[in-house]
């Protein structure tokens, strides 16, 4: 609340506070009720889950934000972390497991799943970006066309089977938590999940705030044209903007695959929605121009708070998606309410 | 009842940083042609936009054939007999000429369906009205600009209009086509609609208008019967001075030739071609030319941002390879585009992004970390040396007035230490004062050595501001005049040189 430093704090300060910040307060009040209603809402099993949970879905909603920010969107992300989480399993199933996709697969550490994962989802993001920045198809409808390709994709390479029996050297990755033996059961609040993912947002607010590309990127979603006549290469940082973001949704799809234990073509299915409400819910303006890694985090924290908060509350799953559904359009109205204002 | 039919009192419109009108009036007889002057950014724009209800007044009153109303939106300003023709079209090209004409009021058939008989049936006895010999079922698209504009008028005669907007109808008409604008406008007139007529063309105000209302700076400063007002009483009441302190006195010195462009021509066969010109050291050189002349497109070309077949751009005798912005931009050229919203600003984002986005290059650490503190301490410096008004290097560049606005854009241009500036219609919608001072800064930039090609339609400032004047027309340059002896019959007549 810098603004009102220095002053006394008037009603009206306060009031567009609270109006700018409604859905994350309404949040805030509804895990105090859910914590008030159960206990074990704030246990460090249960509240280990919700960074668990959050990790993966912060590392792919930090990809799609670059799309956002320069207006674009990457409606394929979801997809594209299914076909991850696919490939990495069929590299890191253990050598005497009996359906194994590929029997003749060499013993790989998960270090070179993961490598190769990346690099493999980085060619469908260069792909998506080339595709938005040479042949101009609006990014919509270029990632709506790739998400139904790699689907088909991961339909093909898996033969529809789900894959499981993994190493467990790969499971142990998004299942152990830090300090273990130290913490006890306070350890659950340190899962090994919130290392990638944390540096994944370090490494994204120095890329958005410290560097060329991230200037670039505002540039061009506040204004393309004024962004090419300054002398931005659009078309080079439109690609690394979807390489990036592809990147990001290989090492999502690498860790929820270890951490859910099996793979399959339905992995990832709806993530890219999740990620872009998420996004949103957290500042990333659908004009484009605007948005911050922290306020990325926050719509994250948004969403898995809500589900888990109404887990808790024991509501049917069913009213879990609508609250989820008008959470984003409520965000968004908001979000747009600080645009019209200004006309 | 009175004896105006629209009477538009004591309007103030106000928008972020500017106040657009302070006090506008106008009061126009029934079958009367009432021209509206002022400088660029006078204001008259808005008070139109006001008075058809697209923009919502912040004070004033209208009173419309004896009765206060309050127009709540173009519809309605339709419905109640005013129509407007926009300076910047807004036609819906993929469209038919009928479709065009009565989009939003199309004729009805049991109560859903469009009748499209009558439509076009009607279309064609409006254009034909207004003397059109076109299909009312062809494509808008497949018009040229000028014949849309005439579609445009039609569309407003159509609606039987009683209050008709005009909003510079002759931008980008021939003499021919003005000539039959003229006629449309005389039978208008005798069938008692009021004309507002805005336009910059002093012959043309001074023939077709029977009232003058001129307006500066958003205020009103007076209204006179046309007959015996001459084009120095008027321009001394738009620019509110007199001329010679309107500009700076340049001490800039034009040295050798530095930046050379040879038979440059356009890959479209419309635009420009077989441009060639010189640019010298510390020189100020206008570029003049009417809408169309195909200016704009000349500088785009040269800074990479259109496509070119053939042609030379040499600097101190080092050709130039430019294929898009950044080649240019290395190459020391700067670019001011015409249209600071659409190509200029990073409107979302801040002063301090704005002015060192073309040159990132310079404030890296170890190749990849951007020093802050360098981008903060260019952001001051200029801020500083322009007398940018701004509350910090972080507020959004839109919040700023147009005069701030340019000045950024420039720091921006600073920052990279071009030779030649480009400058397309450097004071557009700026207000008088920030003129001066953008006027200012291009003096000084030719005293530094720079050289300064400036585009501009405000005669007044390509005589003030020129060592030479470029005039072009239909996108070939039609020749070169002296900047001491350039007036405005020298540059009309080369500009008019049609071939």
């Amino acid at each position: 609340m810098g603004e009102t430093k220095g002053r006394a704090l008037s009603t009206k300060t306060v009031l567009k506070f609270i109006s700018d910040n409604a859905i994350i307060f309404l949040i805030i009040l509804l895990a105090i009720i859910t914590w008030a209603n159960s206990q074990n809402f704030a246990s460090p099993d249960n509240l280990g889950n919700l960074i668990s949970n959050v990790a993966p879905r912060f590392i792919i909603a930090c990809g799609v934000s670059g799309c956002l920010i320069t207006k674009g969107t990457d409606l394929s992300a979801g997809r594209q972390v299914g076909l991850a989480a696919c490939f990495a399993a069929m590299m890191q199933q253990t050598l005497d497991y009996s359906a194994r996709v590929f029997p003749w697969m060499p013993d790989m550490p998960w270090v070179a799943a993961l490598l190769i994962t990346v690099a493999i989802m980085a060619c469908f993001g260069a792909i998506n970006g080339c595709v938005i920045a040479f042949l101009k198809v609006p990014p919509f409808i270029a990632t709506l066309g790739m998400q139904t390709l790699v689907y088909g994709i991961c339909q093909i390479i898996t033969g529809n089977q789900p894959i499981g029996g993994f190493k467990e050297s790969y499971r142990a990755l998004a299942s152990g938590n830090f300090l273990a033996d130290q913490l006890g059961r306070w350890s659950r609040l340190l899962p090994y999940l919130l290392l990638p993912a944390l540096l994944v947002g370090l490494f994204m607010w120095f890329l958005y705030n410290k560097t060329r590309h991230g200037k670039y990127m505002y540039a061009i979603g506040g204004n393309e044209n004024a962004a090419q006549v300054a002398g931005v290469n659009v078309p080079a940082t439109l690609i690394r903007i979807y390489v990036l973001a592809a990147v990001m949704y290989a090492l999502a799809g690498f860790l929820i695959g270890s951490k859910a234990g099996g793979a399959s073509t339905a992995t990832g299915t709806g993530y890219e929605l999740e990620a872009i409400a998420a996004c949103t819910i957290g500042g990333v303006s659908v004009n484009g121009g605007v948005g911050k890694v922290s306020g990325i985090l926050i719509g994250v924290l948004v969403f898995e708070v809500l589900k888990i908060c109404l887990q808790f509350l024991r509501f049917d799953p069913a009213y879990t998606f609508i609250a989820q559904g008008l959470v984003i359009i409520v965000a968004v109205a908001l979000d747009l309410r600080k645009y019209l204002a200004k006309k | 009842m009175s004896e105006y039919r629209l009477e538009m009192t004591g309007v103030v419109k106000t928008f972020p940083g500017v106040k657009a009108l302070d006090h506008a009036q106008l009061k126009l007889r029934p079958g009367s042609v009432h021209a509206l002057m002022g400088e660029n950014g006078a204001g008259k724009s808005t008070l139109m936009k006001c008075m058809f209800g697209i923009y919502h007044m912040d004070e004033g009153e209208v009173v419309y054939e004896g009765e206060k109303v309050q127009i709540k939106g173009p519809l309605d300003a339709l419905n109640r007999g005013i129509a407007m023709v926009h300076q910047e079209l807004q036609p819906i090209p993929e469209r038919s000429i009928g479709e065009n004409i009565y989009v939003g009021r199309y004729p009805m058939k049991h109560g859903i369906m469009v009748d499209h008989e009558k439509m076009y049936a009607d279309a064609a006895k409006v254009l034909e009205e207004v003397h059109l010999n076109y299909d009312p079922r062809a494509k808008l698209g497949s018009l040229s600009v000028s014949q849309m504009q005439l579609v445009e008028i039609a569309k407003a005669v159509s609606a039987d209009c009683r209050v008709l907007i005009l909003d510079e109808p002759t931008s980008s008409l021939t003499a021919a086509e003005v000539e039959a604008l003229f006629t449309i406008v005389n039978e208008l007139r005798e069938k008692g609609v009021s004309i507002v007529y805005i336009s910059h063309k002093m012959d043309e105000i001074l023939r077709i208008s029977d009232e003058v209302t001129i307006m500066r700076d958003g205020q009103y400063i007076g209204t006179w019967d046309a007959k015996g007002l001459t084009t120095d009483f008027i321009i001394t009441k738009m620019v509110g001075r007199e001329l010679s302190n309107l500009f700076p006195k340049r001490e800039n010195v034009p040295g050798e030739v530095v930046f050379e462009v040879e038979d440059f021509t356009s890959i479209n066969p419309k635009s420009f071609r077989h441009v060639n010109f010189q640019v010298r050291k510390g020189e100020i050189l206008g570029v003049a030319g009417l809408v169309g002349a195909q200016r704009t497109e000349l500088m785009e070309g040269l800074f990479g941002l259109r496509s070119h077949t053939t042609g030379r751009i040499t600097y101190q005798g080092r050709e130039l390879k430019i294929s898009q912005p950044k080649d240019a931009i290395n190459a020391g050229i700067a670019m001011l585009t015409e249209d600071r919203r659409a190509t200029g600003i990073l409107g979302v984002l801040s002063i301090a992004d704005n002015v060192s986005i073309a040159s990132l290059n310079q404030y890296l650490i170890g190749g990849i970390m951007l020093d802050d503190g360098k981008i903060e301490k260019l952001v001051q410096d200029n801020v500083a040396k322009l007398s940018i008004k701004t509350p910090s290097s972080k507020t959004q560049i839109q919040s700023l007035s147009g005069g701030n606005q340019q000045k950024v854009l420039i720091s921006r241009w600073l920052a990279n230490d071009p030779d030649v500036f480009i400058l397309d219609e450097p004071t557009r919608g700026i207000d008088v004062g920030a003129k001066y001072e953008i006027y200012c800064i291009i003096a000084e930039l030719a005293k530094q050595g720079k050289s300064v090609i400036m585009i501009s339609s405000e005669m007044s400032e390509l005589i003030g501001m020129s060592d030479r004047v470029m005039v072009m027309c239909d996108g070939r340059v039609t020749g070169f005049i002296d900047g001491a002896e350039a007036n405005q019959e020298n540059i009309m007549a080369l500009a008019t040189q049609f071939e």
